[in-house]
């Protein structure tokens, strides 16, 4: 039986597709079988951040509508096994998701996959409220920056009440914290806030920081989520995050500000 | 600029502690409003209403809130009275 994985925020721009292609990437690099769903309808882009823009035939709302089979509509990642993206339609409007619709869809999923993740859109629209509705857990991605923390905060309210779990009064979401765009340089100049400002605020369990990285940008330039990179410190972040996931303890890296030795100085090493 | 300027070094602002405080702020008071009960702006318009009957008063001089403690939830009516 799968889990459902909900990536959110409620602000836009923050790196959710970034971190939801990442994600599932490395759920599946470490043998799972998994989904990622971009529910951002109208705006997609999940295709694009995979690089797998242009074997888009049909999509989600094709599938919602039964003009598609599910099978037809999920694109097989061709870098890693087990790998599969559901994108959204480009042009239809948000209207197109109904509860009933995604639960169908879901529930076959279920079926077949270990990890389902849903890239929500930004806002706490229709969009949003349907791809955390089902959700098992979320990840509450956040950078450190006044309005996305507030934001955060506002869409963890509505996990807390709007989702199915809440509604039913099942065990409630599990709440994960992925703090991304982090600088330790600007965090130690106190132009920006800290890790444990930002958990003191939200008060939920820590996922992981990923820090500010050029790395991202290249990534999503050449359409290959930035876990792959394994030079990259952004990259490496990630893969610790997937291991926290799955319930592995991984000390955290990258939150001090990074000491030039003498030869690295010497050299003009970055 | 005198020559003591010149040894006082200035303090930076630590910008991040302000954001800290006020996010603090606006969040502990979202989520209080956050978790009261929907009826709460209607029973608020209706007590105004009957007040009205008696004072003199406007909509911004009356505010209702619900706290939740452990045991107990308290419902606080604050009305400020006309000089």
């Amino acid at each position: 039986m799968a889990k459902i994985i909900v990536v959110t925020s409620g602000k836009g721009g923050v790196g959710k597709t970034t971190t939801s292609a990442a994600i599932g990437t490395g759920l599946a690099q470490r043998g799972h079988k998994t989904i990622i769903i971009d529910f951002d309808v109208g705006l997609r882009n999940l295709d694009l951040i995979m690089g797998c823009e242009r074997r888009v035939v049909y999509d989600f709302v094709n599938v919602l509508n039964g003009e598609a089979s599910l099978t037809q509509a999920m694109i097989k990642d061709k870098r890693i096994d087990k790998l599969f993206v559901l994108p959204a339609s480009q042009t239809r409007d948000k209207d197109a998701l109904t509860q009933e619709g995604v639960q169908t869809v879901l529930n076959e999923l279920k079926e077949n996959f270990d990890f389902i993740i849903c890239d929500s859109p930004a806002g706490i629209e229709k969009g949003a409220q349907m791809a955390l509705y089902y959700a098992d857990e979320a990840i509450v991605v956040t950078n450190p920056e006044v309005s996305s923390v507030r934001d955060s905060d506002r869409i963890l309210g509505i996990l807390q009440s709007k989702s199915l779990r809440a509604e039913t009064g099942a065990e409630p979401v599990k709440e994960h914290l992925l703090l991304t765009r982090y600088n330790p340089v600007r965090v130690d100049a106190g132009e920006m806030l800290s890790v444990s400002d930002v958990e003191d605020i939200l008060a939920i369990p820590l996922l992981g920081v990923i820090p500010e990285s050029e790395a991202v940008l290249k990534a999503s330039n050449q359409g290959v989520p930035v876990i792959l990179d394994e030079q990259a410190l952004a990259g490496q972040a990630y893969n610790d995050a997937v291991e926290r996931l799955l319930g592995n303890e991984v000390e955290y890296r990258f939150l001090e500000v990074e000491k030039k030795g003498f030869l690295k100085r010497l050299l003009g090493g970055k | 600029m005198g020559i003591f300027n010149y040894f006082r070094k200035d303090e930076p602002v630590k910008t991040a502690t302000t954001a800290r405080d006020r996010l603090q702020v606006i969040v502990a008071h979202e989520r209080s409003q956050r978790r009261q009960p929907d009826y709460l702006p209607k029973m608020q318009q209706e007590i105004l209403e009957v007040i009205k009957k008696y004072i003199n008063i406007e909509q911004d001089q009356i505010s209702v809130q619900v706290d939740d403690t452990d045991d107990c939830s308290v419902l606080e009516l604050n009305i400020t009275l006309p000089e």
